[in-house]
């Protein structure tokens, strides 16, 4: 059975293995960066406003927190009632040259036990759920020096 | 610095799951908050509803909802949605419309009805919804940002699982006195510390649950008071209604990333410190000058955060100001004697009107087993999804 590999949303990350990267927009007045994707008017206040383009976020970042969700999370989220849950992990994490905080789930298999507050992480590409047709892609966070 | 408005009456519908509509619960409340104010519901000239989103059309317009419960009577009429903030702008929009001048006396309520479980949001797909893709993209529930504060707290400050437990302990021995809290029992550091882990580091009796529940106020100009026989009312000096600033850089619901501080500064405040700040000026007093506090503790270790963001003690002393006593009934600025969202759960329109309604009966020190001794000056703090400031400074 093969299926389609897809976002779960457009334009937020692209590339494969080393080449990940998520994506925001930047722009060309005042600089500011923005993740998800800003795409109509920059929401500095003090800009005049300039064009925004699309710009690769940094690979790596520090843990600014870290939690899990230990009970099945609503809908939309989308998992397998018929599966026991399993809990994953979120990372908070700070990016340096952005001066932002973006959130994520970690890759599976790293538990909170795994994490601390100013750890280094990077962005890789995972799957978040999988149906009959759609493998929905999204990205993990993985403490760096953990390959598996 | 803006007049005052008076509190005539205060009302509640007892917090609970209590399987019936929103409308009952607010037209109990309204009810009640007329009867202590001894106001006709046909001489109120508006009616002010705080929104419940899962009240289909009804909950949409939840002014008219109420004022058609209450019976017709013809009064202006406004409803108003602002997430957990939605009651403190029903408040707002009453005091904007008496100090206008636009009536005289105007009723306040807010009533919900909440799902057991988690808060999500409402049915399709709508990927340009902030609050839906945080659900679909990560399963970021409510607690799983709760959680993210309180491991900041304990990496940043070194909080204990200990404090959080301690939070928890003093809010059900408070609500324990409260006839109007879903919890009436009182909780160990024990039982905290059994419950199950929600969101780690926080557990089940660190998170607070979903409940039905209503509140209600009457509000009228001084003016209106004095000819109503009211000489010495408690009264509402400062209502914060203000949204943060850019950047904003403190990770929040339902955001999944912060602003970015490459091209301006962050204030010196966070947006929660600054909801505070701006009631304080508003009223002209400090946080030295307050009685009692009533805070959105969505989570023991958030009440922790709001002791900071009041005021009422430095970064990072917080968990010390709990521990020596300060913040519980006798201390020097009592939080949350009410019993807090720890013992209510949440109603998300009434919460912040129930806090305003907590400051009025402990202001008249006609709170009973939990007065305030001498209570002069109280302060409540609250946060709407998507940026909402909620806060209220009443006095005596
Ligand atoms: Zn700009």
């Amino acid at each position: 059975m093969s299926r389609t590999r897809t976002p779960v949303v457009t334009g937020w990350f692209t590339g494969e293995g080393e080449e990940f990267r998520l994506l925001g927009t930047r722009c060309s007045a005042c600089a500011s960066v923005f993740f998800p994707r800003e795409d109509a008017f920059c929401r500095n206040p003090g800009c005049p406003g300039g064009e925004l383009a699309e710009v690769p976020l940094s690979r790596r970042g520090r843990v600014w927190s870290y939690t899990d969700s230990r009970y099945r999370p609503p809908s939309p989220y989308v998992s397998d009632p018929e599966l026991e849950w399993r809990p994953y992990a979120l990372i908070a994490v700070e990016l340096e040259s952005e001066r932002l905080v973006v959130l994520g789930q970690t890759v599976p298999g790293v538990t909170v036990a795994d994490l601390a507050v100013g750890m280094e992480v990077e962005v890789v590409p995972g799957v978040l759920n999988e149906d009959a047709d759609t493998t929905w892609t999204t990205w993990h966070w993985r403490p760096t020096g953990v390959t598996a | 610095m803006t007049d005052e408005v008076a509190v005539l009456g205060a009302g509640m519908h007892p917090w609970g799951k209590w399987g019936r509509g929103f409308v009952e619960y607010g037209t109990v409340a309204a009810r009640a908050a007329l009867a202590d104010a001894g106001v006709d519901w046909r001489d109120v000239g508006s009616i002010v509803g705080a929104d419940t989103v899962r009240g289909g059309y009804p909950g949409y317009v939840a002014g008219a909802t109420f004022a058609k419960a209450l019976g017709w009577q013809g009064a202006r009429v406004a409803s108003v949605y602002a997430a957990c903030a939605s009651g403190a702008q029903a408040v707002n929009t009453a005091r904007a419309q008496i100090l206008s001048g636009l009536a005289d006396v105007v009723l306040v309520v807010g009533a919900d009805a909440a799902p057991k479980g988690f808060f999500r949001p409402p049915g399709g797909d709508r990927p340009d919804d902030p609050d839906w893709l945080r659900f679909r993209v990560l399963g970021a529930t409510n607690p799983t940002y709760f959680g993210l504060y309180a491991r900041r707290r304990m990496a940043v400050h070194g909080d204990t699982l200990e404090d959080f437990a301690q939070v928890k302990v003093k809010n059900a021995a408070l609500g324990a006195l409260n006839p109007n809290a879903r919890y009436r029992k009182r909780v160990t550091a024990e039982e905290v510390a059994a419950s199950a882990v929600v969101a780690d580091p926080l557990r089940l009796l660190d998170i607070c649950a979903t409940s039905d529940g209503a509140a209600a106020l009457v509000l009228s100009s001084m003016e209106f008071a004095r000819r109503h026989g009211a000489a010495d009312p408690v009264r509402i000096r400062a209502v914060s209604t203000v949204t943060p600033r850019y950047p904003n850089t403190v990770l929040d619901l339902p955001d999944i990333a912060t602003d970015s501080a490459v091209a301006a500064e962050p204030a010196a405040d966070t947006f929660r410190a600054s909801i505070a700040r701006a009631a304080y000026e508003e009223a002209g007093v400090g946080p030295e000058d307050l009685s009692l506090a009533e805070v959105y503790d969505l989570s023991t270790a958030l009440e922790l955060q709001w002791y900071e963001d009041l005021g009422l003690c430095g970064e990072g002393e917080a968990a010390k100001l709990l521990r020596e006593g300060a913040t519980a009934p006798g201390g020097r600025i009592p939080v949350n004697v009410s019993g807090g969202l720890a013992s209510f759960g949440e109603a998300v329109p009434a919460q912040a009107i129930a806090q305003v309604c907590e400051l009025t009966w402990q202001l008249r020190g006609a709170a009973g087993d939990r007065q305030v001794a001498g209570a002069r000056v109280g302060i409540t703090a609250n946060q709407g999804l998507f940026g909402h400031g909620s806060s209220v400074i009443a006095v005596r």
